[in-house]
């Protein structure tokens, strides 16, 4: 009973906290400094993410470095998706592989 | 609108990949915390969260509090809210409330990522295609990380850690071609973020997220506006 109360609370408050502002505003935003500053959250999230916790990624900083590496510069070349991320895990590969 | 279904599922075989290895993870863990292979499925298949699952699965394993658990939520989760409020600026007409509260279980980092990249309004459809590749990647990974997490070779799944970085590189890296501030805007939140992790390491991953973003978005708003539409 208690693990069905858990599994409840974590699925519910998780589920509230994406719906609530997502259900809720459906007003366009005027203001042009929060027009911004939304224009850029999404980068901001994504590589606040991103580093430094990549490095740490694969268990051994070297190989992560190098994956790193070859994902900003076939990112920097505008390859999609799927190419930038499985070359970036093929590195990877190669290197745990080598040392 | 058939069609923007089978967009949004061919834009999430990445997340669907990167999922796969992240919640083969999230399965092992869930074994070695005492709980089943079908608990596991169900918290993934409810919960669609790496970082709050992982914290969630720790709560239940020491048998903390409930409040406990509701805190552990709100606080790694939170950064969704924002998520969620950035993509709702952006959604198309046919999107209505009910359609909102359906795609609204969906939105996790990565699928945020990809929704956040596309210039034009975003279609229920698109996102229920986006959604429901990468649940399937997530739910899988987890149910055969809890089954059979011992077989795949360390050197693979550690190399798969990689994947979603990756995709995430993929998404910023373009934009930097446009304008100096979209490089500035990742520099900056980069910076904050590795301050916090080797000189503040007691602020949580979810809550470091939040304050890198906040501040680098917040001053680059400021300094350097975006123009209106026209």
């Amino acid at each position: 009973m208690r693990l069905v109360i858990y599994l409840v609370l974590m699925a519910g408050v998780t589920y509230l906290i994406r719906m609530i502002p997502f259900a809720l505003f459906t007003k366009k935003i005027e203001s042009r400094f929060i027009k911004s500053f939304l224009y850029y959250v999404p980068y901001a999230v994504l590589s606040a993410m991103t580093f430094p916790a990549i490095f740490y990624s694969t268990g051994n900083t070297l190989s992560a470095t190098i994956g790193t590496i070859v994902a900003l510069i076939l990112a920097y070349f505008n390859c999609s998706l799927t190419t930038v991320a499985l070359s970036a895990a093929v590195a990877v590969l190669v290197v745990l592989f080598i040392v | 609108m058939k069609n923007t279904f089978k967009l949004g599922v061919k834009d999430g075989i990445p997340i669907c990949l990167g999922y796969f290895s992240v919640s083969f993870g999230v399965g092992i863990l869930a074994i070695k915390s005492g709980l089943s292979a079908l608990i596991a499925v169900i918290i993934s298949a409810t919960n669609l969260t790496s970082a709050g699952q992982v914290a969630g699965i720790g709560v239940i394993a020491v048998g903390g509090s409930f409040i406990e658990m509701i805190l552990t939520q709100l606080l790694i989760n939170c950064r969704y809210s924002l998520m969620a409020l950035s993509l709702s600026q952006n959604l198309s007409k046919s999107f209505t409330l009910p359609h909102r509260m359906l795609a609204a279980f969906g939105i996790t980092d990565e699928i945020f990522g990809v929704a956040a990249s596309k210039k034009e309004p975003l279609t229920p459809t698109y996102m229920y295609g986006l959604i429901s590749i990468s649940t399937i990647g997530w739910v899988a990974g987890t149910f055969l990380g809890a089954v059979c997490g011992e077989i795949l070779p360390p050197i693979l799944t550690a190399s798969l850690g990689i994947l979603l970085y990756g995709m995430f590189i993929a998404i910023i890296i373009p934009p930097i071609r446009q304008s100096k501030a979209n490089l500035t805007v990742i520099l900056l939140a980069a910076f904050i973020s590795c301050m916090i992790y080797y000189f503040a390491s007691w602020i949580s991953g979810g809550f470091s997220i939040i304050i890198s973003a906040v501040v680098a978005a917040g001053i680059m708003a400021y300094v350097a506006p975006v123009k209106e539409e026209e």
